[in-house]
């Protein structure tokens, strides 16, 4: 367990000392600014302040929910982006000679990283989801319902993407894995708005071809259930703007997620172990 | 294969009494890659300490060997840059210490001078020397053939995966010698007598030369050309030099 836990460390150290991890958080800074920003002056505005309280809060609701939209979005790109080149360009590079070669498991170099890079895509989570939560709390007054469930969802989300750049990484080069990575999120992405209007138009083909865009990549069905937990009863029921949640995906789908991640991340130690380095 | 970075495709192999996949093994092994790639927003410690500590060494060996080995290198002065800075010797440098921080049984060096000056190559070969006198078996993998040649003991060549020659340089018992003399009174007639020990005789005007299968034997010619009324002035055996016997035994180039 000492070799895993110096090779997560390393991994950890590098998006740090690399300032990926410093890169990414300000990206997000210079996000929360901008979102706390036009929130503040959407709480202040008269006209605003003149709309019933009930109204109101829904709308700081649904702002909100763009807010987690964001973070969730930035998270997953800052995961592709930071892990796609850790196994693939190590290998190219033969980088991972030298510590291939110590006394250290092959599941224990791949899990290793991958707990890394756990451990900063939490840091990068906590910190954006947080910042979105303070700013509904501080500026907003809004407490959001479900919240923690909301950032647990949306970190799952991320590590999934993370297990399939992992995956790929033992299969493919850097770009390729990249593209397949960002292709099959694609997929989740288009099939979760096809779920949606389908939901609204009442048609079983588009939530079917929904549902079968998140068997084959559940990530964005992780964001829906994410989102359709923070929301309140009445935005599940009113709230019509995009970013809000018709279609809840079920618990069953969140299992098939864990599943999936875990199946993936299963091939993804097998694939490595085999191939040569 | 040996190191686990290549998967085999049939039999066996056994390195240090073990399998070789076994991985606990590998403490007792170290290895500088030829394409050596090191994390490259490490120091030169911090490489070190990582490799000490994936090897198994304890945080009190790691005070001690972290400097020793940099000092031992030549590194020192530079510990606390960051590697994208180093040239490809300075890297070659740190390669050689993180392949011996944990004192290895078996040390594998693939073309461990190839980046090095002049001043560099003569500290890799002592500190092979030192590994050796310390106990330990190098592999050295090498096409500077002089190189080898100064550093080992023994050298194996190698030819599309198979052995097909072998040199012991510490005694070199084996292996032809050339002789070059320089004599007055060389004659034809000495040529037949010759031929007990020695080959290939070729006489021109005052000089003679020959091959002989064995050092040993040169006394003997020696004499024989005194007793035959032959004035020597210069008998100078010549071995042949580690790059002739290795294009002998590799044969002509075929090309790519």
């Amino acid at each position: 367990m000492t070799q895993l836990w110096i090779i997560a460390q390393v991994t950890f150290r590098e998006a740090a000392r690399r300032k990926i991890l410093w890169t990414a958080l300000l990206a997000a800074a210079a996000f929360l600014g901008l979102f706390a920003t036009g929130v503040h002056f959407q709480v202040k505005d008269t006209h605003f302040t003149q709309i019933a309280p009930l109204l109101r809060s829904q709308i700081l609701r649904s702002i909100l929910q763009i807010g987690f939209y964001a973070i969730d979005m930035l998270a997953v790109l800052m995961t592709v982006l930071t892990s796609v080149d850790s196994l693939s360009g190590e290998i190219a590079s033969s980088t991972i000679h030298a510590i291939a070669t110590k006394p250290v498991h092959r599941w224990q170099l791949l899990f290793g990283k991958w707990l890394g890079f756990a451990a900063m895509i939490a840091v990068y989570v906590a910190l954006g989801f947080g910042g979105v939560v303070a700013i509904g709390h501080f500026i907003a007054g809004v407490v959001m319902h479900g919240s923690l469930q909301g950032a647990v969802l949306i970190y799952l989300e991320c590590l999934l993407v993370l297990t399939l750049t992992f995956l790929f990484g033992t299969l493919f080069s850097t770009l390729t894995n990249g593209v397949i990575v960002l292709g099959l999120h694609g997929i989740a992405f288009i099939g979760g708005w096809l779920e949606q209007i389908g939901t609204v138009t009442r048609s079983q083909r588009l939530v079917n071809l929904g549902i079968l865009s998140s068997v084959i990549m559940p990530s964005e069905a992780v964001w829906r259930r994410a989102s359709y937990v923070m929301q309140s009863s009445v935005a599940r029921t009113l709230d019509l703007s995009p970013f809000a949640t018709r279609s809840a995906p079920s618990t069953t789908m969140m299992l098939y997620a864990v599943v999936y991640l875990f199946a993936a991340l299963m091939i993804a130690l097998y694939r490595f172990n085999q191939r040569d380095l | 294969m040996l190191l686990g970075l290549v998967k085999p495709t049939s039999g066996q192999a056994q390195i240090l009494g073990c399998p070789f996949g076994n991985v606990e093994v590998r403490r007792k092994v170290g290895f500088l890659p030829e394409d050596f790639r090191f994390y490259d927003w490490l120091t030169p410690s911090e490489l070190l300490t990582l490799h000490g500590r994936l090897a198994g060494l304890t945080p009190a060996q790691l005070r001690d060997r972290v400097p020793a080995y940099l000092d031992l290198v030549g590194l020192t002065p530079h510990r606390d840059r960051r590697l994208r800075g180093f040239s490809k010797g300075m890297m070659q440098r740190i390669g050689l210490a993180q392949a011996l921080i944990h004192q290895p049984e078996l040390v594998f060096l693939d073309e461990p001078t190839s980046g090095l000056d002049p001043m560099g190559r003569h500290l890799a070969r002592d500190i092979i020397r030192n590994e050796r006198r310390r106990g330990a078996t190098v592999f050295l993998n090498s096409h500077l053939l002089s190189e080898v040649e100064i550093t080992c003991d023994t050298v194996v060549f190698i030819k599309q995966g198979e052995v097909i020659g072998s040199r012991d340089l510490r005694s070199c018992p084996e292996g032809e010698v050339h002789v070059r003399v320089r004599a007055n009174n060389l004659r034809q007639e000495i040529l037949p007598g010759l031929q007990q020990w020695a080959n290939s005789a070729q006489l021109q005007d005052d000089r003679l030369t020959f091959s002989s299968s064995s050092m040993d034997s040169l006394p003997e010619i020696l004499r024989y050309l005194v007793s035959s009324n032959v004035d020597v002035f210069e008998f100078t055996p010549q071995r042949l030099s580690l790059e002739e016997s290795f294009l002998k035994i590799m044969g002509e180039d075929q090309g790519l």
